[in-house]
């Protein structure tokens, strides 16, 4: 039996189940509106929702919120504004019947770790963005949770903040030890920071697995669009192939018809030392291509041209869609 | 008197100067008209040093019970869902648009002597509200209450709620949250409110004759003995009208400079 | 502040009113400003008045005395002006609104009253004093007689209450809020079986004297004179006396 088994049910936004191990750290993936904050808040017990949650013996839902040994950090942080760095962190220590000395020393010890120890006496309003979602994960860390759930902890922050954070939190959450629960819409978090994706559309579970099984076999659009996969759907049978595979031509290449597709190109951008096409396939979804400079100058490709785009049948991966 | 969205418009700052006009002249005439030489001897009465302190004692304790009680109050309005949640609020704001005499008959009618509540509670102890200087505190507080709830709860609806949230998930009981929390955060609410009730029972009058009666030393707030002086003699009253002035001015401009201010 | 805001201009603006309404017909008005406690019986002459005298239409307005004396000075309209006390008539002669002598047409003495279940067990003035009881205060006029009655029998006791106004002792002792007030003999006779009434030692030397005069500002000198002699009429005192006021 998994040490976290979810079944929960939030009336018209999610219905979702899955199960995690001791350790893991699950980003949860998808488009706006596909539950995923509806998610981690039914478990937090901040939105009304059936079903269970559980976790060892106990079943979250039946506890109230103070008593299901969860940290929280919120897209906004939500420290509180009266209370400075410091007591932010060891408010957690504090509320659960700590001593005092001994909660503002947890709370030093938790921003140090999170290399804001400097900024223990400041208020929120003192820190920039990036500085209180430290706090704002430190304050969930001191109470020492069996599972910690951030919803969208890195959204709203530039991004060279945003990368060093990444990267410290993959580390804090592999020390963890417990239960991460990561809402993300960023690919990168999903890839650097996770040992399972979970993937939602519209409020389903539409893939759950590693993030190299995610990223190479994606089951919805929006995965193929993070991770920059052209997926082609046929009932249940999904194929995939990366856009470097895809080749350009301005005539109909010879080849299997179900591997070659007549488009118009419709974007072009730099992508890395390629350019990227979007190209718009008459009787079917847009695909992206990439092709070399020199190609694209050869073959004269700006936004309109009429092309053909092709892939090998050896680059394409099949798979079927799991059954949820 | 302009900024960079442009000067304001005439159609908003000439009614802003009636509703300021309106305001201020009706003092400024008071201050004007008073007849500054009876001040000294005014200030001498008796009458007065005991109508103001019962007046400053009564508002002063009124205004902490209606904090005791309101805060709470407020909190379960804004915080809590149950059912009859709007009707609650209805029927506390209700008070707010008796006439304050009407005020007093209600209090009579509930605490009374005779009252459905008073008459038991005499016989019971022998004691009864009316007359009493507890008597005045409890008119203060029906009055005053309702302003104290609304203010409060108005703090609590803008503060935002999420941080009960994320107390709760930090493992705070929703006391402990309340504490530490909640009441911090609306604080400057619960300050407005403070000073709104306290003014509002500084010049209470009507429920408090109603109810408790007029006694010099134990029932007598100034806005009774201003009454009276109208009658007997109206240069006094002016007088004493700008003491209460001077005394809600004073206490306004101390709060207004910690608690008052809006960014 | 507001109150004495209130106490000013709603009088005057209700006055200013007055002369936008019944302006319209023909019939001539005869305007009577009267003190507050003699609306019952002055609404009885009324209709006396107005059955003797076809197309008269009379226009009764109630105050406090001092209030109407002084709207009487600043030149509001009215015929006839009755007080309930000497100071207010006076200060309406010196205003020079008065025309004649002012008459005094009755007079209204203290009594003591008590609930009807008497909860104080109140058997007259002797027994009140122990009791929770109210009179009006001593800035205004029936608790200067009420103060100068109580002192002219020696008694010290003080009330629970010194209420703003005769109406205000009544609705104490009526409600049962109070054990015994002092309110004035028209009062009590107003307030029926509601309350029991107690004679006032030495209250017929200290009556309450009211004044009746024709105003200078009268539209019709003829018709002020005959609600002054209405007054005076044996109907007229009858009705009065039925209210409960002495004769001078």
């Amino acid at each position: 039996m998994s040490a976290l088994s979810i079944s929960v049910e939030v009336p018209d936004r999610v219905s979702a189940a899955f199960t995690a191990e001791r350790g893991d750290v699950i980003a949860v993936i998808g488009p706006n509106g596909a539950g995923k904050s509806s998610l981690v808040k039914a478990i937090a017990g901040l939105v009304a929702c059936s079903g269970s949650v559980r976790l060892d013996d106990r079943d979250l839902l039946r506890l109230p919120v103070r008593d299901r040994s969860i940290g929280m950090v919120f897209q906004d942080q939500l420290l509180f504004p009266h209370l400075d760095a410091r007591h932010n962190v060891a408010y957690g220590p504090r509320a659960r019947g700590v001593r005092r000395a001994e909660a503002l020393r947890s709370a030093d010890h938790w921003l140090q770790r999170l290399r804001v120890g400097d900024l223990a006496a400041r208020r929120p309003g003192e820190l920039s963005g990036g500085q209180a979602q430290r706090v704002a994960i430190a304050r969930a860390l001191a109470t020492d949770p069996d599972l910690l759930l951030l919803d969208e902890p890195m959204t709203g922050l530039d991004v060279g903040v945003a990368t060093s954070l990444r990267i410290e939190l993959a580390r804090h959450l592999a020390e963890f030890g417990g239960i991460s629960l990561l809402v993300t819409h960023d690919a990168l978090d999903a890839l650097t920071v996770a040992t399972r994706v979970l993937v939602l559309d519209e409020g389903r579970v539409a893939q759950y697995g590693t993030p190299d099984d995610v990223t190479q076999r994606p089951v919805t659009d929006h995965v193929a669009r993070l991770v920059g996969l052209n997926v082609l759907r046929d009932g249940d049978e999904l194929r995939a192939f990366d856009p470097s595979a895809v080749t350009v031509d301005l005539v109909a290449p010879s080849g299997s018809a179900r591997n070659r597709w007549p488009g118009t190109v419709a974007v072009v951008t730099p992508h890395g030392a390629a350019l990227r096409l979007v190209v718009h396939v008459h009787d079917g979804p847009d695909l992206l291509a990439d092709v070399t400079p020199a190609a694209a100058t050869e073959l004269g490709l700006s936004v309109g041209r009429d092309v053909w785009v092709s892939v090998k049948q050896t680059s394409v991966r099949s798979y079927t869609a799991p059954a949820n | 008197m302009s900024d960079t969205l442009g000067r304001p418009p005439a159609r908003l700052l000439i009614p802003a100067a009636l509703g300021t006009l309106l305001l201020v002249l009706p003092l400024v005439a008071l201050v004007l008209t008073a007849p500054w030489s009876l001040l000294g001897e005014q200030l001498a009465s008796e009458a007065l040093r005991e109508a103001m302190w019962l007046s400053v004692l009564t508002a002063t304790v009124a205004t902490a019970i209606c904090l005791a009680l309101g805060l709470p109050l407020a909190w379960l309005l804004a915080r809590v869902d149950f059912p009859g949640r709007r009707i609650l609020r209805t029927l506390v704001i209700v008070p707010l648009v008796l006439p304050p005499v009407v005020a007093g008959v209600a209090l009579v009618s509930a605490f009374g002597r005779t009252g459905v509540i008073g008459e038991p509670l005499r016989e019971a102890t022998g004691w009864s509200l009316p007359y009493t200087t507890a008597g005045v505190i409890a008119a203060h507080v029906f009055v005053s209450l309702p302003f104290v709830v609304i203010s409060i709860e108005g703090a609590l609806r803008s503060a935002h709620k999420e941080y009960d949230a994320a107390a709760a998930t930090l493992g705070a009981t929703r006391w402990h949250a309340f504490r530490t929390v909640t009441v911090p955060l609306a604080l400057p609410g619960i300050m407005a409110g403070g000073v709104l009730a306290w003014a509002r029972s500084l010049g209470e009058f009507g429920a408090t004759i109603t109810f408790a009666g007029n006694y010099p030393g134990t029932t007598q707030t100034m806005p009774t003995l201003i009454y009276l002086s109208i009658n007997s003699d109206p240069e006094a009253a002016k007088t004493l009208s700008l003491v209460l002035l001077a005394l809600s001015l004073a206490v306004l401009v101390v709060l207004r400079d910690r608690w008052l201010v809006t960014p | 502040m507001s109150r004495s805001l209130v106490t000013r201009v709603v009088p005057l603006a209700l006055v200013l009113l007055l002369p936008l309404s019944g302006c319209s017909d023909d019939e001539t008005e005869l305007h009577v400003q009267a003190a507050a406690s003699l609306t019952g019986t002055f609404q009885a002459l009324e209709k006396e008045f107005e059955a003797d005298h076809e197309g008269v239409d009379v226009k009764l307005s109630f105050g406090s005395s001092t209030t109407l004396a002084e709207q009487a000075n600043d030149g509001a309209p009215g015929d006839i002006l009755a007080t309930a006390d000497q100071q207010s008539m006076d200060l309406a002669v010196d205003g020079g609104s008065v025309a004649g002598e002012p008459a005094e047409f009755a007079t209204n003495a203290l009594v003591l009253v008590v609930p009807a279940d008497n909860p104080g067990r109140i058997t007259g003035f002797d027994d009140f004093a122990d009791t929770d009881w109210v009179r009006c205060d001593d800035d205004v006029p029936c608790g200067r007689l009420a103060v100068s009655l109580l002192d002219a029998n020696g008694v010290t006791a003080n009330p629970v209450s010194r209420e703003l106004d005769v109406k205000a002792v009544l609705a104490k002792v009526t409600s049962g809020e109070a054990d015994a007030g002092f309110v004035y003999a028209t009062d009590a006779v107003a307030a029926g079986d509601e309350v029991k009434v107690f004679d006032v030692p030495g209250a017929q030397d200290q009556l309450n004297p009211y004044f009746i005069a024709a105003l200078k500002q009268a539209g019709d000198d003829d018709l002020a004179q005959d609600w002054l002699d209405l007054v005076n009429s044996d109907k007229g005192r009858t009705i009065l006396t039925d209210a409960g006021f002495g004769q001078p």
